[in-house]
């Protein structure tokens, strides 16, 4: 008999990094609701200097809500997101801009503004918040351009010109232009092949290695887990959960997630459908 | 088994009871929306006066609402001035009116038609084309972006648009009005043979200088609402395609509802004014 995945403890083990650094990014008991939808509820995590941290999950199970609290996009419905010891929710419009002047953030489609092309793109950010001359820009603009192993000559193309591969570059590139404390990757290998994904992963190690920065990474991408965290974070869809669980089902070190107790960490690292299957089946039975 | 348990207050907010629940959702939605619509409406102007704009950023804007919509503005001011010349001939010809008709002509294209027309063919050009430029980078996920990197959206995208509409709207309603007098005058006096001495006197004797004016100051306020109004939507926008697509729709229709609107309480407010001031006078609505 299949045992019960909700009845399974969850690892919460802290790992060795949390006792090395204070917390650099905190959530204490974070909620999140859109209107009648419930995606996060009872979240508490920290993120540290110098760590990289993966957040896995299925689709669904609010990974990229989770940066997007972080970096103050959304407020959450209940609890507190720190930034070195600040409530963002209590930061005024001045503050948040330069809090999110500390963050890098990689967005799943890369977003890069259609009307821009590649170099205004990675310029974006400097010259909004006029950090330095045209020159400046322009040393630094092709620097992050190297960096991301992009071609010369790309930087006056129009990112709808660009491969997905060379857009994820971009918005690489573009993240890091303002020399960010925290790097946000959402999902930033998917959609890539095995050959770009590799590429976009040893990049994303550089530069967690070479600017010593925090990264979270959001991914479900086992390869890129094995790749960059330094610890990881599992989140479970609220939909599935049962009373009282959290919905953080593992937090603990990369090389754990194969042995973790909780049949669904495992499941989800081998990429077995598992309890998934007789759900589906049953949903489909109570719709019929 | 491993099925999903939802906790009790997940399972009340599933779906509402009753149609009254549902209209209340309904109406408290609305509500929502009317007061979301107000807050972007004020956040646009204070972030005119907050942060100047760079040139780079309102040139192209300036470029794709003023530039771009010459032709089809004087297009359609031409062809208004042409079919209300065509419409009224025959009737002011029977009634030996016939060199009346530049000032009929006229006066409805300054004071009505022109602004109104124009101010539709840009709701539609413009309005939808701002709604769905910016409901996809809603979509995918550039506005969010402008905001990580410490841009204002609002500032940054809405404002240039905003501005754009309400300097530029003004200016095309004058060339409407300007087209549509030409096509109204080269229509009745080349194809319909009225004497072109009579036709300007007396589009001259009674077009005057406040009606242009009238028309002029109620596009200020179209081009105001169409710039607002498309840019929420846009801002707004669901996810996908149709959420697009939806997006552009409604700011069309929902402009060309306030733009009528606009037109009648502000014909009303400037009649009112302008009674005031010479009370021997009918008014201008």
């Amino acid at each position: 008999m299949t045992q019960d995945p909700a009845e399974l403890p969850t690892d919460q083990t802290p790992a060795p990094a949390q006792t090395r650094a204070p917390g650099l990014v905190e959530l204490e008991d974070v909620s999140m609701r859109f209107r009648r939808q419930s995606v996060l509820r009872g979240i508490n995590l920290t993120f540290r200097r110098g760590e990289t941290v993966c957040v896995i999950g299925e689709s669904g199970c609010g990974k990229t809500v989770l940066l997007k609290l972080i970096i103050g996009l959304l407020r959450p419905t209940t609890g507190v997101v720190r930034f070195d010891g600040v409530d963002i929710a209590k930061m005024n419009p001045r503050e948040l801009v330069k809090l999110r002047l500390r963050f890098g953030f990689l967005f799943q489609g890369a977003a890069l503004f259609d009307s821009l092309n590649v170099y205004d793109n990675v310029a974006f950010g400097l010259r909004e918040h006029h950090v330095c001359d045209e020159r400046k820009t322009r040393e630094i603009v092709l620097a992050r351009l190297q960096e991301a192993g992009l071609p010369a000559g790309l930087e006056y193309k129009k990112p709808a010109e660009l491969s997905g591969g060379q857009k994820k570059r971009v918005g690489l590139a573009r993240a890091l232009a303002l020399d960010p404390e925290v790097m946000l990757y959402d999902e930033p290998t998917t959609g890539l092949d095995p050959i770009m994904t590799d590429v976009i992963n040893e990049l994303i190690l550089q530069t967690q290695k070479s600017h010593e920065k925090a990264g979270i990474v959001v991914t479900h991408e086992m390869k890129t887990v094995q790749k960059v965290a330094d610890r990881v974070v599992m989140l479970y869809p609220l939909s599935r959960i049962s009373r009282n669980e959290p919905q953080v089902i593992y937090n603990g070190p990369a090389e754990g997630l194969d042995q973790s107790p909780d049949l669904r960490v495992r499941q989800f690292v081998r990429g077995e459908a598992g309890e998934r299957l007789r759900e589906l089946a049953q949903s489909r039975l109570s719709e019929a | 088994m491993a099925v999903a348990t939802l906790k009790p207050d997940d399972e009340a907010l599933r779906k509402p009871t009753t149609p009254v629940h549902r209209l209340g959702e309904h109406v408290f939605d609305v509500v929502a929306e009317v007061g979301d619509f107000g807050f972007f409406a004020i956040q646009a102007l204070v972030w005119i006066v907050r942060k100047r704009l760079r040139w780079s950023v309102l040139t192209p804007i300036f470029y794709e609402i003023g530039v771009q919509s010459v032709a089809v503005v004087a297009i359609t001011g031409t062809f208004i001035g042409m079919v209300l010349a065509v419409q009224a001939h025959h009737q002011f010809a029977m009634m030996g009116l016939a060199t009346r008709l530049g000032s009929v002509i006229n006066i409805s294209l300054v004071r009505e038609l022109g602004p109104v027309l124009a101010a539709t063919m840009l709701a539609g050009r413009v309005g939808s084309s701002m709604a769905a430029e910016l409901g996809t980078m809603r979509v995918t996920e550039q506005i969010d972006a402008l905001t990580a990197l410490g841009t204002n959206p609002i500032h940054y995208l809405v404002v240039p648009r905003f501005l754009g509409c309400l300097l530029l709207i003004p200016l095309l309603t004058l060339m409407a009005d300007f087209m549509g007098v030409i096509g109204g005058a080269v229509i009745s006096t080349r194809v319909m043979g009225v004497d072109s001495f009579a036709y300007w006197k007396h589009s001259r004797d009674f077009v005057e200088w406040l009606d242009i004016v009238s028309g002029v100051f109620k596009s200020f306020f179209f081009g105001a609402a169409i710039a607002l109004i498309s840019c929420h939507r846009g801002f707004n926008s669901s996810a996908g395609a149709e959420g697009v697509g939806k997006a552009a729709t409604e700011a069309f229709v929902l402009s060309f509802i306030v733009i009528l609107f606009l037109d009648f309480v502000l014909g009303l407010g400037w009649n009112s004014v302008y009674r005031s001031i010479w009370p021997e006078n009918s008014g201008l609505l």
